[in-house]
């Protein structure tokens, strides 16, 4: 006989720290004493990320949620709740705080995901196009082409406010409509799979996990824009989610939804995939656009926009992953639905690849509106190792940092980019003390240096500059006046640069500055890293008092420049020492100090 | 296969919809689901997989689906398997090694016992099961 309840109770090093072990004790003592070890099993589970708010414990199936647990609490949920069946609500957790603007019915769920995008994910097999079917997939495409005008389809997309996921956040309905609206015997309808950003993954997920819902969309963007022809670009560093398409793209075949005459309606769609060979400023669509064409991958300046002249000089819709993904579930419930979720001009969810110095790094779809203290604290299930948060980065190269007192701020496209940062595509890395800001603009400039396509001379000249100035400052050798510089240098390359690649590289530089200014000045007039990243600024010591002699560290130095007797202090010789930071590392006295 | 009409699509939904509805009736039916996107596929479900597939074989255990799937999202505890019993909720392991699948058969399956240390919160609600 399967137990009648569970109760999971997170093991988590946090939780372990508030006593779980204390109510998991206490739960399963009280089950004893009210005869219900036979009815009841208790499970010691992972982190459930809610670490500020623990001990938590879940029980199942009814998915009663119950937070900050101690023992004696433990001991009423088993009476009331696991003997009676009675949920005790007031040690259920409240989520009527969180910011975000849910209005759905019966959704009151302790969860702070909520999954349109990545519905199907994870839920079906993406090689077997029945079971899209049967979660409803390819209704949406039905319902376009049986019941809908086009008119009416770009309406619903207007009323649910779909943005696009990609970066800018265009609205998604009036991208359409301008393809729409022109005249012209050929139109193209494009998905933006060129996923670059460092620590970005969403759109490979979705791909690999819903293959169907891209294609779905792409067909009914045709059939309200007129076009008969769609092209995925994906890059060719994703093998399996190339893989996936090409099935879902031949069993849409075979089935008549793709291809000529769909479903009978006389309305004819093909998909074709078109491999990038992983240039990042491929995902800038006028430049992707070239690269379809089989052009060298670079921008041309805009307007004309490819909503009227963009593949093979024909009108162009070009959605990202993402977009895309949310349309047929706008169509099969409507604009309105879709609009309840999120807040004022950010409307539905977004998936975020949270990466980085957090607990819980993945994939994770929130609606707009959530903060990122909720990302980063309830989901992320807070930092590494017990540090100190310092900053989160939004948006990679073309974004900025976060500092933490602004972790309280509702998620949306305008309020991201009031603080310097931007949506993006949605890669979030956590960062903790360990992090120096200067060296993490250096790295995200060092990218747009390398990616930078050459084409125009603000983003080909600027952004060396810029690298060459931050480099001296991290090792050294700035000089003050060059704070200056790097400011107008930055605010040329957003002015003057052809694409949003050079338009945006300074974001990190400006974005670290404004929050961080005192972290560049230290670097400059104290020669000092505290973040310890700037090897050139860093030099590390024993003390004395501390160092037991182990000889650890002079074993682990891989230049063998510690030296010492045995349970007598060692010492570094700075002249061979190239700081690479092994001994601070590998002492477990804490005798090495890093300054 | 033949191209599909409207109504074929709509019939064809309707058999799949009833064909899960009816397995799910019968009560027999155990559904394992191996999240299989490149992440899931690096931290090794491949392997994980694989010993699912030998050990049914080798414990004679029926009715079992096992099916892979995309990335479940949790990518510090790849890779993560969900396990479907009928009469028990789903639930969704981490860190699956092909030890760990071997237990999921002998312990979950078997004996509907499930396993310590290793479960994994499901990160959110269904909209398309529960029609949210």
């Amino acid at each position: 006989m399967p137990y009648k309840r569970y109760v999971l109770i997170c093991s988590c090093e946090g939780c372990k720290a508030k006593g779980c072990n204390e109510v998991y004790e206490s739960i399963n003592k009280e089950l004893i004493a009210q005869g219900l070890k036979e009815e009841v099993q208790v499970v010691r589970s992972n982190c459930f990320g809610f670490c500020s708010e623990g001990p938590v414990i879940k029980i199942l199936p009814d998915e009663t949620f119950y937070v900050r647990v101690n023992p004696e609490k433990a001991k009423d949920i088993v009476k009331s709740h696991l003997s009676e069946g009675k949920i005790l609500s007031k040690y259920v957790y409240d989520n009527s705080s969180s910011k975000k603007n849910i209005k759905l019915k019966e959704y009151d769920h302790y969860q702070k995901q909520f999954r349109i995008v990545l519905r199907n994910c994870g839920v079906i097999n993406p090689e077997d196009i029945n079971e899209y079917i049967a979660r409803d997939g390819y209704s949406a495409l039905e319902k376009a082409l049986f019941e809908l005008k086009p008119e009416e389809i770009i309406e619903e997309l207007k009323i649910s406010g779909l943005r696009g996921r990609g970066g800018a956040g265009y609205p998604t309905w009036k991208k359409w409509q301008l393809t729409k609206d022109v005249n012209s015997d050929i139109k193209y309808v494009v998905c933006n799979a060129d996923e670059g950003d460092p620590g970005a993954y969403m759109d490979r997920s979705t791909i690999e996990g819903d293959p169907h819902s891209i294609i779905e969309a792409m067909a009914i963007c045709g059939y309200t824009v007129g076009a008969s022809y769609g092209y995925i670009y994906i890059r060719a560093e994703y093998p399996l989610a190339i893989k996936r398409l090409e099935i879902a793209i031949k069993q849409a075949r075979e089935l008549g939804l793709l291809g000529k005459n769909i479903l009978g309606s006389g309305f004819d769609f093909n998909i074709e995939i078109r491999l990038g060979a992983g240039a990042y400023v491929c995902g800038e669509e006028t430049a992707l656009i070239a690269s379809i064409e089989g052009n060298r991958g670079m921008p041309k300046p805009r307007p004309p926009f490819p909503s009227t002249k963009g593949l093979w000089g024909k009108p162009t819709v070009i959605n990202n992953v993402e977009t895309w993904a949310n349309v047929p579930v706008i169509l099969t419930r409507g604009g309105k639905w879709f609009a309840s979720i999120g807040m004022d001009t950010s409307r539905g969810t977004k998936v975020f690849a949270l990466t980085g110095k957090v607990n819980n790094s993945g994939l994770v779809e929130v609606p707009m509106g959530t903060t990122l203290r909720e990302i980063v604290f309830d989901i992320g299930g807070g930092i590494k190792g017990g540090k100190r948060f310092k900053a989160i980065q939004s948006g990679g190269p073309s974004g900025g940092v976060i500092p933490e007192e602004y972790l309280d701020t509702p998620i949306g496209y305008e309020n991201l980019q009031k603080l310097g940062a931007i949506m993006g595509s949605g890669g979030l890395i956590v960062m903790d003390e360990d992090d120096c800001m200067v060296d993490i603009s250096k790295f995200y400039l060092q990218f747009a240096v390398d990616e930078s396509c050459g084409k125009c001379s603000p983003c080909r000249i600027g952004g060396k500059q810029l690298l060459d100035m931050l480099d001296r400052i991290s090792k050294g050798t700035g000089k003050i006046e060059e704070m200056e510089s790097i400011k107008r240098i930055c605010f040329a390359m957003q002015k003057a640069s052809l694409c949003g690649l050079g338009q945006n590289t300074p974001n990190p530089v400006l974005s670290t500055l404004k929050y961080f200014e005192e972290e560049y000045i230290e670097h400059i007039k104290d020669k000092k890293c505290k973040a310890g990243k700037c090897r050139e600024l860093v030099t590390f010591t024993i003390d004395p008092a501390k160092c037991i002699g182990c000889g650890l560290c002079a074993i682990k130095c891989p230049v063998n420049c510690i030296s010492g007797e045995k349970q007598k202090p060692y010492t570094i010789d700075q002249s061979k020492c190239i700081k690479c930071g092994t001994c601070y590392e590998v002492c477990k006295f804490g005798a090495v100090i890093r300054k | 296969m033949a191209k599909l009409s409207r109504d074929g699509l709509k019939k064809l939904r309707e058999e799949l919809k009833k064909k899960e509805e009816k397995a799910k009736q019968d009560g027999k039916t155990i559904r394992i689901l191996v999240g299989m996107g490149t992440c899931g596929i690096a931290a090794g479900a491949e392997e994980a997989m694989k010993s699912f597939k030998e050990h049914i074989e080798k414990m004679g255990l029926e009715n079992i689906v096992l099916e892979s799937t995309g990335c479940m999202g949790a990518c510090s505890v790849e890779p993560t398997v969900e396990v479907q019993v009928p009469g028990m909720p789903a639930i969704l392991y981490s860190k699956v090694n092909p030890d760990t699948a071997r237990k999921i058969l002998e312990k979950h399956v078997a004996q509907k016992i499930l396993l310590n240390e290793t479960i994994q919160d499901k990160p959110a609600i269904d909209i398309i099961k529960e029609g949210v």
